[in-house]
């Protein structure tokens, strides 16, 4: 036993160094300067275009991975706050993209509707919606979506709820890929499948720059825009009473409900956010890739950003963000461009792009096993990871009723 | 707005009907959904006809319930595959409460071991029947040990470090492994569909039943999975392994000081869920004549769902619940087109869980009380 308890031990006592370390060293710096850093790092992150050329692949897989934080976060409360572990979150990517594809494209033919739009796009056939109005109207529709998805699950067991999220994003991918026979009335269909609705709307802001494939800048702004709007947001829930009511949820229903928690109605929120937040980012992405197309909406992406809110730690804002930077970058960067040849050298005859989400389960179940409290843990989360409290409450846990009869009867 | 959402009004989505009406819907809802779709197509088969054909370019149409009676043979056949993976998830969520979402996918890797060691063993449509026989004992043998062997080695990789660890730990990593295992067999075979060589000539008519042709690929997956099914059964009621098994689904903790290797039997488990994947594997090989790697994904969900809904945990459950979900799948692939079927059998599962979470015959986990 002792000696089992070793590393242990010389853990702690490394924490405990690093803590003091980290005391000396906030005893130097005066006590604004957490927010000093903070605001040195948003300049930073505004100012960051002007190093690259406007068109780099490093600017364009910047604007992605700012993308996929948007929806680490908004995954993060659903997953990570809550606890509901839903993974159908491609569901809301869907949705959210399909809202930029009917209200800001020439899909709709029949219909002639222009909202604060310029350019070649306030004169087109279809609906033409301004794209901030296109991002309200993504998060609606998801928002909506997220409490029908989450109603089903309310009275399940946690891993059930993982399953019936995941069906109900199979099922938005069904119907996103076969929505070319769903009519909808005068010739239009629901969906253009697998053919994609192409030619969509750019976002029009005056002041920033024109939005085109030659000049990323201003899509870049555009995208740290939301995730600061987003980020905003996350973190003012997260003090809120309704955040702690998440939390609450999660660690202990009954305790929480007995507390006069409303269950229902909190589990709903958090649904409806998430939710929310995947479809301002799913938008987003519609109008960067100037395409919606139904093979985009697979289950493998809802794993992906699983991957990055659970890599970055469950419930930690700070983790969300890490996490969606660090997969963005290694699914658009390092991937692609650094390490795609790499099996060839060793006489592999496979690319690495082939199997890169095997390499996301890899490091799920990597982390999983070696650091299931994510790169930037959450400090309640930590705790509960790494010190005795879970154990504590497992002993005290007992099988309510033994009516059981086992495997097979 | 957190004040607001959060004020004690009562929740509009908890609305109460009458506890009468509930109670009924429990018992009867799902029973009504899965009735639904068969006597639905019957009906309309009776009273406006299917086309049966063309006869001199003309179609012709028949009132009778034979085209149902096919889609009834298709689906049990198939489903007799569900049945086969559905067992191995319910017996793992029986004893360790976890889906083991890389299931799906021991099966894929089934198939793959299994057209792969035919090609080792030189099994084509040249070889006689004796040869062809013998060689499908033999690679079903083996590709039932290599996913049974494949099983338990995740559960030692992947989920035995998380025994103690919050419930959504050995999830996510099921999920990963997963994952891992899908892009196995995307390396092993590409990623595009592969035929397989029709070993058993499975469309060949064996006989009829009142104008239902029953094929040789009907029969081989019934004849594989029934004696499997009893031979579990009769595994876990009478050895004192299967008595290992249903002591610690029931309280680990208490079979632990009753002297059962709980570490042991969660591993029996595991081997015996991934031996009867591998079989699964091998049927579809031959069935379908073709195998791709996201094919583990697809089969898993369905298996899953057919778990769910004759109550997980229970393995007689597991295997109603495969062949109901084999028929739905058949009807609708035939009557809706198959593009939509994913759709369809998760619309049940979603059914499932709203009307009757416990399943058809009942759930047998700790939770279930």
């Amino acid at each position: 036993m002792s000696t089992r308890r070793e590393p242990d031990k010389g853990w702690g006592e490394f924490r405990a160094q690093m803590r003091e370390w980290r005391a000396a060293i906030e005893r130097v710096l005066p006590p604004w300067w957490t927010r000093a850093a903070l605001g040195i790092l948003l300049a930073f992150a505004i100012v960051l275009p002007f190093f690259f050329s406007v068109s780099s692949g490093f600017m364009n897989a910047t604007i992605i991975a700012l993308a996929y934080v948007v929806m680490s976060l908004g995954l993060n409360i659903v997953v990570g706050f809550a606890g509901l572990l839903d993974l159908g979150y491609v569901a809301f990517y869907a949705l959210g993209a399909y809202s930029l594809g009917w209200f800001g494209s020439d899909f709709f033919f029949k219909a002639h509707v222009h909202v604060l739009v310029s350019g070649v796009a306030s004169h087109e056939i279809g609906i033409h919606l301004n794209f901030l109005l296109i991002l309200i109207a993504a998060a609606m529709i998801c928002a909506v979506a997220g409490i029908i998805i989450g109603l089903p699950t309310l009275r399940l067991r946690g891993d059930y709820i993982a399953i019936v999220t995941l069906a109900f994003g199979e099922i938005i991918g069904v119907v996103a890929v076969n929505g070319q026979s769903v009519h909808v009335g005068g010739g239009m269909t629901l969906t253009a499948g697998n053919l994609g609705i192409s030619a969509v709307d750019s976002p029009y802001f005056p002041g920033i720059g024109v939005f085109n494939e030659l000049d990323l800048r201003p899509w870049y702004w555009l995208a740290l825009g939301i995730v600061l709007f987003v980020l905003f947001v996350n973190v003012r829930l997260r003090d809120s009473r309704l955040g702690r009511a998440w939390v609450a949820l999660r660690e202990d229903e009954v305790a929480a409900v007995s507390m006069g928690i409303p269950s229902v109605r909190t589990k709903l929120t958090a649904y409806s956010m998430g939710a929310a937040f995947g479809g301002m980012s799913g938008a987003f992405f519609g109008t960067y890739f100037t395409v919606v197309n139904a093979d985009q909406f697979q289950f493998g992406f809802s794993i992906f950003i699983l991957a990055m809110v659970i890599i970055g730690g469950l419930g930690s804002i700070p983790g969300a963000i890490a996490g969606g930077l660090v997969l963005g970058y290694i699914n658009y960067y390092l991937i692609p461009d650094v390490l795609n040849n790499l099996p060839s050298k060793f006489g592999l005859n496979f690319q690495v792009t082939e199997i890169e989400f095997g390499i996301y389960g890899f490091l799920l179940v990597l982390v999983m096993i070696l650091r299931p409290q994510g790169l930037i843990p959450e400090r309640r989360r930590r705790l509960e990871m790494t010190s005795q409290i879970g154990a504590q409450d497992a002993e005290l846990e007992e099988p309510t009723a033994t009516q059981t009869t086992g495997v097979a009867s | 707005m957190e004040a607001g959402s959060l004020s004690p009004r009562s929740p509009a989505i908890a609305v109460r009907p009458l506890a009468a009406i509930r109670k009924y819907i429990g018992r009867w809802g799902l029973i009504v959904a899965l009735a639904a779709l068969p006597i639905y197509y019957g009906v309309r088969d009776l009273t406006h006809g299917y086309q049966a054909g063309l006869v001199n370019g003309h179609p012709v149409y028949r009132h009778d319930l034979s085209h149902l009676g096919f889609n009834f043979a298709v689906g049990l056949s198939n489903g007799a595959i569900w049945a086969l993976i559905a067992i191995g998830y319910t017996l793992v969520y029986g004893i360790i409460e976890l889906i083991n979402f890389a299931h799906g996918d021991v099966f894929m890797i089934g198939s793959f071991t299994a057209v792969g060691l035919w090609g080792t063993l030189g099994l084509g449509l040249a070889t006689g029947t004796s040869g062809v026989i013998f060689g499908l004992v033999a690679t079903l043998l083996i590709t039932m040990v290599v996913c049974g062997s494949l099983n338990v080695l995740i559960e030692r990789v992947a989920y035995r470090p998380l025994r103690g660890a919050p419930k959504l730990a050995p999830l996510v990593a099921a999920v990963g492994f997963s994952f891992i295992l899908q892009n196995v067999g995307l390396l092993w075979r590409g990623g595009s569909p592969q035929s397989v060589n029709d070993l058993i000539r499975q469309g060949d008519t064996v006989f009829n039943i009142s104008g239902v042709p029953i094929t040789r690929g009907y029969l081989f997956a019934l004849a594989v999975m029934i004696p499997l099914v009893f031979a579990l059964t009769s595994f876990i009621a009478n050895t004192r392994l299967g008595r290992a098994m249903r002591a610690t689904a029931q309280d680990p903790e208490a079979a632990r000081l009753m002297g059962i290797n709980v570490n042991q039997t969660i591993s029996l488990t595991f081997l015996l869920g991934g031996m009867l994947a591998g079989a699964a594997g091998l049927v579809y090989a031959l069935y379908e004549t073709n195998i791709w790697y996201f094919q583990g994904f697809e089969a898993g969900l369905i298996a899953f769902t057919a778990a769910v809904m004759g109550g997980i945990g229970n393995v007689r459950g597991a295997v109603l619940g495969g062949l109901i979900i084999g028929v739905i799948q058949a009807l609708s692939d035939s009557r809706m087109g198959p593009q939509w079927t994913e759709a369809v059998v998760f619309g049940y599962l979603i059914m499932i869980m709203v009307l009757r979470p416990r399943g058809l015959l009942g759930e047998e986990t700790r939770e279930a009380g």
